[in-house]
């Protein structure tokens, strides 16, 4: 079957070009990922700043184009789309923006975000039928349409206007979602409303969802599995309550051990000090990109980039503490996801 | 340790639209004690980014400032003429403002900005002692010194957000007031830079004043912590007594809505929508998503008082003549 949205072996690389890697900076490294079009699947993507999070998501929406790799819609490269193809994919996968503020027009009110969708693609056949999707689509978001239409983007909180953004994606009844920090700007109740939202889009309207996040404990409540970027590169990935319950790849570990727990009676324990370094010195590593900073530190680790060794049937590791382990045989990655069929019901 | 560093008395805010005005602050009752650090969290629109603003009086129009009380080492901030004020700025009180570490200059070096902040206020240093002093803020928010060197784009989120803290710690402020320090950063940068802060407070003998949404944030930041619901302060007390035993309803769903790593279950939001700012009806802001109001708190507003020792509410369930219904609930 041909997957929904399809990410080959997809590579990109900003300035220095691409044999000229010490100037370059490699912000996505070889990663292949399908969203099939059924069953509806969620897949989180985690990781720090930088790590390549946003890149993905604009190269899989078309916005910036692969150094090396491609992203197919259905099948077709998406920079081979006929128009009716690309009118379908600009319907069928939608994104929700991480900085609102790329999307809204300082002079135009927040209406026009919204009618914007709704006449480009003909979704409604009058001004009330249009209104009332707008309408519906803000309540779902937890808005007051009468204190959100009609008003201007800075007479909105971030948070607000990053709901307006979810709203919108609900507009178009799309097959996917790339939803880039959905809820980094919301309170917890907020949060879990957001949460609860695109949880029930995939379970009612069976949507797709790629959560992109640096929340690892959202994602954990969303997401089947999931996929960690460090510094651009597949760290580990997976069925995600087996990564979070016994990750295995430093990173993914530092980064459970650094959720806050909202707990005053248990602190954080030890604090990693690391000194961060700049883009330059980065750029320039060629081994294992968390080597700087990992407490298992081999020299084999400075030397090449280590493959993604196969650790359980659902979980795949780019680290040689898992050496063992067979390098794994799989050409992407949700050849190592569990299907939702296979959890037990949640 | 009980003495207030800044006393915040019946703040009020209104951004005044073309259909009335929103009440972002709407009469903010609070104080700062030294070396104290200070939580204020609450829902995206709850105000929290306009208080920062008005401590500082930076509220731009249509937003102003109509009426209250800032006092910052027994000095009416409010009252002060705006030249005054400018000198306050920085050297008494200071704010990394929500988003500021997308707005350093991006064709600047890192130097020059520090120096700028810092000619600002006519601090007059030979080269050699501005250079020394650059580096000693660096050393303090934990970046290299050669930092001073680059440029905006060569830095992580996490180091931009150093660079930022370095400005406001530059004249050594007696309170510092962080708008979500941290919410565009991921966990591990996070805390090492919220351990920054904390270092940094108690170096500088500075008192915190943290603005956030994360909850657990708080619960590992913070002393104290005030819950902010439309526009004002619904709970104050110890981060610890707090999380222990939420006392307004509104804090206990709040808490009882925070997804952990160590269960999967459906995090329930709180049902219903945040209140309007405009028009606020005389009732309580939290009774139409309440689940234990009582008829009184749809015809009355309920104030901030001492419900216990150091804890304060604003909630009726929990004032003196209605004491029994809350324990009989
Ligand atoms: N247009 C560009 N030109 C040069 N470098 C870029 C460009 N866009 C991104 N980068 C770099 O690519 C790397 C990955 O960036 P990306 O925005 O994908 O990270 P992210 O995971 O989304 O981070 P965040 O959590 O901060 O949003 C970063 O080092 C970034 O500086
Ligand atoms: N210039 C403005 N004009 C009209 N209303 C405004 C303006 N600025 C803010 N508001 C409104 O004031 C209220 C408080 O905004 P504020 O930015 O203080 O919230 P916040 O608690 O900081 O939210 P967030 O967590 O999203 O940053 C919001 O309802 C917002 O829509
Ligand atoms: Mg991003
Ligand atoms: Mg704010």
């Amino acid at each position: 079957m041909t997957a929904l949205l399809e990410a080959r072996r997809l590579t990109k690389v900003y300035g220095g070009g691409l044999f000229n890697k010490s100037k370059a900076l490699v912000a996505l490294d070889d990663l292949s990922l399908a969203i099939e079009d059924a069953p509806p699947t969620i897949t989180a993507v985690v990781g720090e700043s930088g790590s390549g999070k946003t890149t993905f998501k604009r190269l899989l929406l078309g916005l910036s184009e692969p150094t090396t790799g491609e992203v197919l819609y259905r099948g077709v490269d998406l920079r081979r789309l006929d128009r009716d193809q690309r009118r379908q994919f600009l319907r069928d996968v939608q994104a929700i923006f991480q900085d609102p503020d790329e999307v809204y027009n300082p002079f135009y009110k927040i209406d026009h975000v919204l009618q914007a969708p709704v006449a480009n693609f003909g979704l409604a056949s009058s001004k009330a039928q249009a209104l009332a999707l707008i309408e519906q689509a803000l309540v779902s978001v937890g808005l007051r349409p009468e204190e959100t239409l009609g008003r201007y983007p800075y007479q909105l909180s971030g948070g607000q206007r990053q709901r307006i953004m979810v709203a919108r994606s609900l507009i178009m009844s799309p097959r996917l979602i790339i939803a880039d920090e959905p809820v980094s700007m919301v309170d917890a109740s907020l949060r879990a409303t957001i949460i609860d939202t695109l949880r029930d889009l995939n379970r009612r309207l069976g949507i797709s969802i790629i959560y992109i996040s640096h929340d690892l404990t959202t994602a954990y409540q969303l997401s089947e599995n999931i996929v960690v970027l460090y510094r651009g590169g597949v760290a580990e990935a997976g069925a995600i309550d087996r990564v979070v319950q016994q990750p295995e790849h430093p990173y993914t570990r530092l980064l459970i051990g650094a959720v806050p727990l909202p707990d005053p009676k248990r602190p954080w324990g030890h604090v990693e000090n690391v000194v961060e370094e700049t883009e330059k010195v980065r750029a320039e590593r060629k081994g294992c990109l968390f080597a700087n900073r990992c407490p298992h530190r081999m020299p084999m680790c400075d030397e090449a980039r280590p493959p993604q060794f196969q650790t359980a049937p659902h979980h795949v590791t780019a680290c040689y503490l898992y050496r063992e382990s067979s390098a794994t045989t799989s050409t992407t990655l949700q050849q190592n996801f569990v299907d939702r069929s296979n959890l037990a019901p949640s | 340790m009980n003495q207030s560093i800044l006393q915040v008395r019946d703040l009020r805010v209104y951004y005044h639209t073309n259909d009335g005005a929103v009440k972002a602050a709407n009469g903010v009752t609070f104080d700062l004690r030294i070396g104290e650090r200070l939580g204020l969290v609450g829902e995206s629109g709850s105000g929290k980014s306009t208080i920062a603003m008005a401590l500082m009086r930076l509220i731009k129009p249509p937003g102003k400032i109509e009426g209250g009380q800032v006092l910052l080492d027994g000095v009416s901030l409010l009252d002060l003429p705006e030249e005054k004020m400018r000198q306050m700025r920085l050297k008494e009180i200071a704010l990394v403002a929500q988003g500021a570490m997308n707005s350093l200059n991006p064709v600047m070096r890192v130097r020059p900005q520090i120096e700028c902040a810092l000619r600002d206020h006519d601090v007059k240093l030979s080269s050699i002692a501005l250079s020394d002093r650059i580096n000693e803020l660096l050393d303090m928010v934990g970046l290299r010194r050669n930092v001073a060197d680059l440029y905006p784009h060569e830095l992580s989120g996490g180091m931009k957000q150093r660079v930022c803290i370095a400005i406001a710690i530059c004249l050594r402020p007696k309170v510092i007031i962080a708008d979500e320090p941290t919410s565009a950063l991921d966990v591990v940068v996070q805390r090492q830079v919220m351990e920054t802060l904390k270092t940094l407070g108690k170096a500088l003998g500075a008192s915190i004043i943290l603005i956030g949404h994360d909850m657990g944030l708080m619960a590992q930041a913070v002393d104290r912590i005030g819950v902010m619901y439309a526009g004002d302060l619904v709970e104050t007390g110890s981060v610890a007594e707090v999380f222990a035993d939420p006392i307004h309803p509104y804090t206990k769903l709040l808490i009882a809505s925070l997804p952990t790593l160590e269960r999967k279950e459906a995090a329930r939001g709180i049902p219903g929508l945040a209140p309007s700012l405009r028009n606020r009806p005389v009732r309580c802001p939290f009774q139409p998503r309440c689940p234990v109001a009582i008829d009184r708190c749809q015809t009355e507003e309920p104030i901030l008082r001492e419900a216990r020792p150091m804890r304060e509410v604003a909630c009726h369930l929990y004032s003196s003549e209605s004491s029994r219904v809350m324990e009989a609930s």
